[in-house]
Formats: structure tokens, C-alpha cells, sequence
């Protein structure tokens, strides 16, 4: 979706902040959205995809306004309706409604190192040999899916060359939705800044973007 | 696909903890594992993880070798893997390569070697103009790139993960792998500072 989040490109978001001594989390309560987002994901309720697409679908106002555990925090309560893991009258009121069903095992103390250590690998096998080849002239499409993405606005329509490939990855755009895996061929694909951005982009600068197969045509 | 959005108390602490005791009655939650996970994230698992990475493969070239064709298992060699982490890719700063790594769709970041991200690396600011600008970007960071030193900024839309290998300061030849650790800053491994002999956070 063109959404607030997909950021790369925009102009006057103001200048960086870097904190020095910066703690890890600044309130108590933002450990506790960031422990509550990785324990409800061990559910397997839903999965990574649909968790960034929940956050994109946020406003654009209050994302822009929202700090990042807010944000967090607000995707949690939408996928926990969505889901139907808690209802809305649970969420607003507090309180677990009569007859709700408590069977879910939740993720204990003793499971955290292994879900922590747990890799998440994203690679599948295919059958198809890679369409691309390494050093091949490709073209992102122009396409504008109001679904969950990850092939930027920014690179729409823009031409570049295969730099490597990663092999079969779970595909977001599908698997965000509950579609299915999905998996497919990821490349990275090196842009010219100038391609991107015009004749002002420093000549020899460039962009690695990992796009998936289907986001792009040869060239 | 769009939701109404409640109208939210103004105090997220309240909220959260509102929300905390709804889970754990009814059985979703486990507040152990809570606590367990913050304090993974706060103690454990951080910056000087990737500083170890950085230390070894400026030690032992073979070690950088394995590290360059295949991050995640040389990583794996250390004992760093983990979620955020299953992918992973080293990129080299060399004299005429400098890279930059961003997450211009959200906050992607590689938790094992590096912890959780600073706020300025999920801003606004910094996602808009790390693809468009990188040399701007890192002159708020002090760190001014020659015109002719070409700039790489990788833009972490998958779950590959970026890490950056920065140069190797001069005057580090009698250095210890510990003492060379002990130089490299998070930004560093961002791309957003170079290590210098007088050490990293």
C-alpha cells in the first residue's frame, strides 16, 4: 500500500537525533510492548508480514505522531481484533468477557532463549531455477497493490542490475494477507542513485534494494 | 482493510498495562516470559556482539573470508543467531567504498549482532533520506565521504540483514582481537561512523 511508512525519498522530516547513551528501552512500558509483540507472535496467531502490514495500516497522522512503541502497541490491539484473539469489547473494556476461551498455552520464561535463538528462517524451496541471473538489467514494475509490499515507492519503474541472489523467500506481499508463503526467487538489485533520483545524485552512489522475482521485468 | 481507530488513552504506560492483565487472565500471556525477553534484549543481546564479529574478521583473514561469502554461518561460528538474524549479510567499507544500512519501509535491523535499533535508525528522518541523500545524512554524523569514494546504501526490505564491516583504524597492528572489539562503535557497524583509535559506545 502507499502508505506514510514507505518513506525512502521524502523531504522535510527534519533533521536525525542521534542520543547519546541511548538506553534500550526509554520507558518500562516500552519493554513491556516489545515482550508482548514477540510472546503473542509465539502464538502463531499470525506472522511477520502481517504484523509490519498492521503497523502500515495505521493512519498517516498517527503514525507520523506515534513513537515507535506506540505504534507497536496499536498494531498489537488491531491484530488481537482481527484475529479474534481478544475481542474489541475485551480490548476497549479490560476485562475478559464472559465464556472467552483462555486454552492458549502462552509462551513461559523457559521457552524465551529458544525463541529468541530461533533463526526464523525465511528460505523455501522452489522448483524453478532463478528467472534472473547475476549482472542482468532488470526493471522494478510499476505497480501500486493497496495490500502489504515490500518493493518501495521509490523504486517503481526504475532500472537496475541483479547484484546477487538469495535464493527462494517467503513472500510478504501473500503472506501478510494469510495468503500463503508463497515463496519465490529474492535478488538484490543495485540502482543508481542517478536512476533514482536525477542528474543531482552523486555519479557513482547506488541503492541495494532485495526485491522478489515477480516485482520485476528484464530489461 | 481499514479499522476504526478507539479512541486511545492519551498514557500508553496505563494502556499497556491494561492490556498485560487482559492477556494474562485470560491464559495468553506469561508475565515471566515478559520480563525474560526485556531482559534478553536489555543485557544480553546488543552492539558489542557485532563488535566481536568485526574484531574477529580483522584478526583472521580467513575468518573475514568466510564471513564475506557467507555471513549468517560465520556469525553462527561466534554463537550469534537469532531472530532478525537468519539472513545475514557483511558488507565491506574499503577506501573507495563506503556502505549505509537503512530500513526505508520500517525498522529492519540485525537484532543478534546489534541488539534493538536506536530510535533515530526507525525515525522518519533518518528512513526518507538515508536512500536520497546518504552524504547529507552522514555529515549530521560527523562523517564527511569523499567526493570520489563511492557510497552503497542497502535498504533492508527483505529479511536479509546488513551489517557493516568498517575499515580497520591504522596504528591497531598490536592490537588484541578484545582491544579491537572494544573500537567499534553500533554506528560503525550501521555504516554512520568509521572506528577510530579512540573507541566506540
Amino acid at each position: 500500500m502507499n502508505g506514510v511508512h514507505d518513506m525512502g525519498g521524502m523531504h522535510g522530516m527534519g533533521a536525525i537525533a542521534p542520543e547519546t547513551n541511548e538506553p534500550v528501552f526509554h520507558e518500562p512500558w516500552e519493554g513491556r510492548v516489545f515482550a508482548l509483540n514477540r510472546a503473542l507472535a509465539a502464538l502463531g496467531k499470525w506472522n511477520i508480514d502481517t504484523g509490519r502490514h498492521a503497523r502500515e495500516r495505521i493512519p498517516p497522522a498517527d503514525y507520523l505522531r506515534m513513537s515507535y512503541y506506540e505504534k507497536w502497541l496499536a498494531a498489537i490491539e488491531m491484530l488481537l481484533a482481527e484475529t479474534g484473539v481478544a475481542s474489541r469489547a475485551e480490548l476497549e473494556g479490560g476485562r475478559v468477557a464472559p465464556g472467552s476461551a483462555k486454552a492458549t498455552p502462552p509462551l513461559t520464561a523457559g521457552q524465551v532463549p529458544a525463541v529468541v535463538g530461533d533463526r526464523g528462517r525465511f528460505e523455501r524451496p522452489v522448483n524453478a531455477p532463478p528467472r534472473f541471473a547475476i549482472g542482468q538489467s532488470v526493471r522494478a514494475k510499476k505497480i501500486n497493490p493497496t495490500g502489504h509490499t515490500r518493493l518501495p515507492r521509490y523504486a517503481r519503474g526504475m532500472f537496475g542490475i541483479v547484484e546477487r541472489i538469495h535464493g527462494a523467500h517467503v513472500f510478504p506481499d501473500s503472506n501478510a494477507h494469510f495468503r500463503g508463503e508463497s515463496p519465490r526467487h529474492l535478488y538484490s538489485v543495485r540502482f543508481a542513485a542517478r536512476e533514482l533520483w536525477g542528474a543531482e545524485a552523486a555519479p557513482r552512489d547506488s541503492v541495494y534494494i532485495d526485491l522478489w522475482e515477480s516485482y520485476l521485468d528484464p530489461a | 482493510m481499514d479499522h476504526d481507530h478507539q479512541e486511545l488513552p492519551s498514557d500508553p504506560a496505563l494502556r499497556v498495562m491494561a492490556l498485560e492483565s487482559l492477556l494474562v487472565e485470560k491464559g495468553l500471556v506469561d508475565p515471566a516470559a515478559l520480563d525474560a525477553l526485556i531482559d534478553t534484549y536489555e543485557h544480553k543481546i546488543g552492539p558489542r556482539n557485532g563488535a566481536r564479529v568485526v574484531a574477529r574478521a580483522w584478526a583472521d583473514p580467513e575468518y573475514k573470508k568466510r564471513l564475506l561469502a557467507d555471513a549468517t554461518s560465520a556469525i553462527a561460528e561466534l554463537g550469534f543467531e537469532g531472530g532478525q538474524g537468519g539472513h545475514m549479510v557483511v558488507v565491506e567499507n574499503t577506501p573507495d567504498c563506503h556502505n549505509l544500512v537503512v530500513c526505508t519501509l520500517c525498522s529492519c535491523y540485525p537484532w543478534p549482532v546489534l541488539g534493538l535499533p536506536p530510535v533515530w535508525y526507525k525515525s522518519a528522518p533518518y528512513r526518507s533520506r538515508a536512500v536520497i541523500d546518504p552524504r547529507s545524512v552522514l555529515q549530521e554524523f560527523g562523517l564527511g565521504v569523499a567526493e570520489e569514494v563511492e557510497i552503497r546504501v542497502w535498504d533492508s526490505t527483505s529479511e536479509m540483514r546488513y551489517l557493516v564491516l568498517p575499515a580497520r583504524p591504522a596504528g591497531t597492528e598490536h592490537m588484541s582481537e578484545e582491544e579491537l572489539a572494544a573500537l567499534v562503535s553500533r554506528d560503525a557497524m550501521i555504516g554512520t561512523a568509521k572506528v577510530t583509535l579512540s573507541g566506540g559506545a
